[in-house]
């Protein structure tokens, strides 16, 4: 832990001498900066364990449930076409709820409002396995956020979160991820935190998990109090980071170390 | 859960070497974490993965509580005769799955 401390404070002494934004052309996927093995695993579908929830979302796809009945498959009908490039365009702004949502706010709003059934848990095996599902069939997809007078405001909010300095460390994400990216955490390649993968498999995890998980895990490691899950800074952050990975190719389901 | 992924190549020469290729679904609990309250999780792994040629066995492998979740095994054999290739898996609480694959070989 004191190392960890040590680590962190010698990057935040680094961050005042380096620059801002990451030009788009100098944006790198945090693919690029894995282990040989690591890339191997998630190139391969056979070898990739987020595969095993890409299955399963499969089967949730035509499962009749809820009090209506339905199952996504009977409106959306075949994913491979219907659901291509979808992840890569959310968070999206949703006109009922006046805000933007994520794939898994979304994929939950269906489940309430059409198939008349309970939400699904955040990190949840079933909610992952859907968001998994849908983000495969994004796979190849540029990172596509529509950013227009509605969203503006979210966007703004997200880059302020992005920018601003908290947690008993004191730590803005910036100053890791674009002022020191490619250095070294205690071991760790400090990726630039594109978000080209989500859902994805984290070895550390041991399993699938969100990129509002990641985020959490990251407000952590600043002292920072993380916000609850589906809280208006994570996605207001997530939208953030989507349009700043814009262009990117979408790799879910992704494997990280 | 789906619960496994198998990779086998569909067809092979005779005397060939394939690679075959085994993911599993599992938490492979150790048994030596505790929860907040500290009280032990108890273990909860895949002991033992056999893989059967028409019939005959040749691969199989022990598990221990060091191996990471969702197990991924790879070995190879060589091609002898068209069949079935059948995996099994077996653990703790009972835990047991099969899966098998089909090749042609010529």
């Amino acid at each position: 832990m004191r190392g960890l401390r040590a680590a962190l404070c010698a990057i935040a002494l680094a961050a005042s001498a380096s620059a801002g934004e990451i030009p788009l052309a100098e944006r790198r996927s945090g693919y690029d900066l894995m282990s040989r093995e690591t890339r191997a695993m998630q190139d391969d579908d056979t070898a990739n364990p987020g595969m095993l929830w890409v299955l399963e979302g499969e089967s949730l796809w035509t499962k009749k449930t809820g009090d209506a009945g339905r199952a996504c498959a009977e409106c959306h009908g075949d994913a491979r076409a219907s659901m291509k490039g979808v992840a890569a365009r959310h968070p999206a702004f949703d006109a009922t709820r006046g805000r933007p949502v994520t794939l898994e706010q979304r994929v939950n709003v269906c489940r309430v409002d059409r198939q008349k059934a309970p939400s699904l848990a955040y990190e949840s095996k079933e909610l992952l396995a859907l968001t998994a599902y849908l983000a495969r069939q994004s796979r190849g997809v540029p990172i596509d956020v529509a950013i227009d007078q509605r969203t503006q405001p979210f966007l703004d909010a997200g880059r302020a979160t992005f920018y601003r300095r908290q947690g008993q460390l004191n730590l803005a994400c910036n100053q890791c991820h674009d002022d020191n990216w490619g250095r070294r955490l205690a071991g760790n390649v400090v990726p630039q935190a594109h978000p080209t993968g989500y859902p994805l498999y984290r070895l550390e995890w041991q399993s699938l998990g969100s990129l509002q998980r990641r985020l959490r895990g990251c407000l952590t490691g600043i002292r920072a109090e993380p916000y609850e899950y589906g809280a208006a800074e994570l996605v207001d952050l997530e939208l953030f980071l989507m349009w700043r990975a814009r262009g990117m190719p979408f790799e879910a389901p992704a494997v990280r170390p | 859960m789906a619960n496994a992924l198998i990779n086998v190549p569909p067809r092979a020469k005779r005397g060939e070497i394939i690679e075959i290729k085994t993911l599993i679904s599992h938490p492979m609990e150790t048994g030596y974490r505790r929860t907040q309250l500290g009280a032990a999780v108890p273990r909860d792994i895949i002991r033992a993965f056999v893989c059967t040629y028409n019939g005959t066995e040749i691969f199989r492998a022990e598990l221990h509580p060091a191996i990471a979740a969702n197990p991924f095994i790879a070995f190879s054999t060589v091609a002898t005769e068209s069949g079935t290739l059948a995996f099994q898996w077996a653990g703790d609480r009972g835990f047991s799955e099969t899966a098998s694959a089909t090749i042609s070989v010529d």
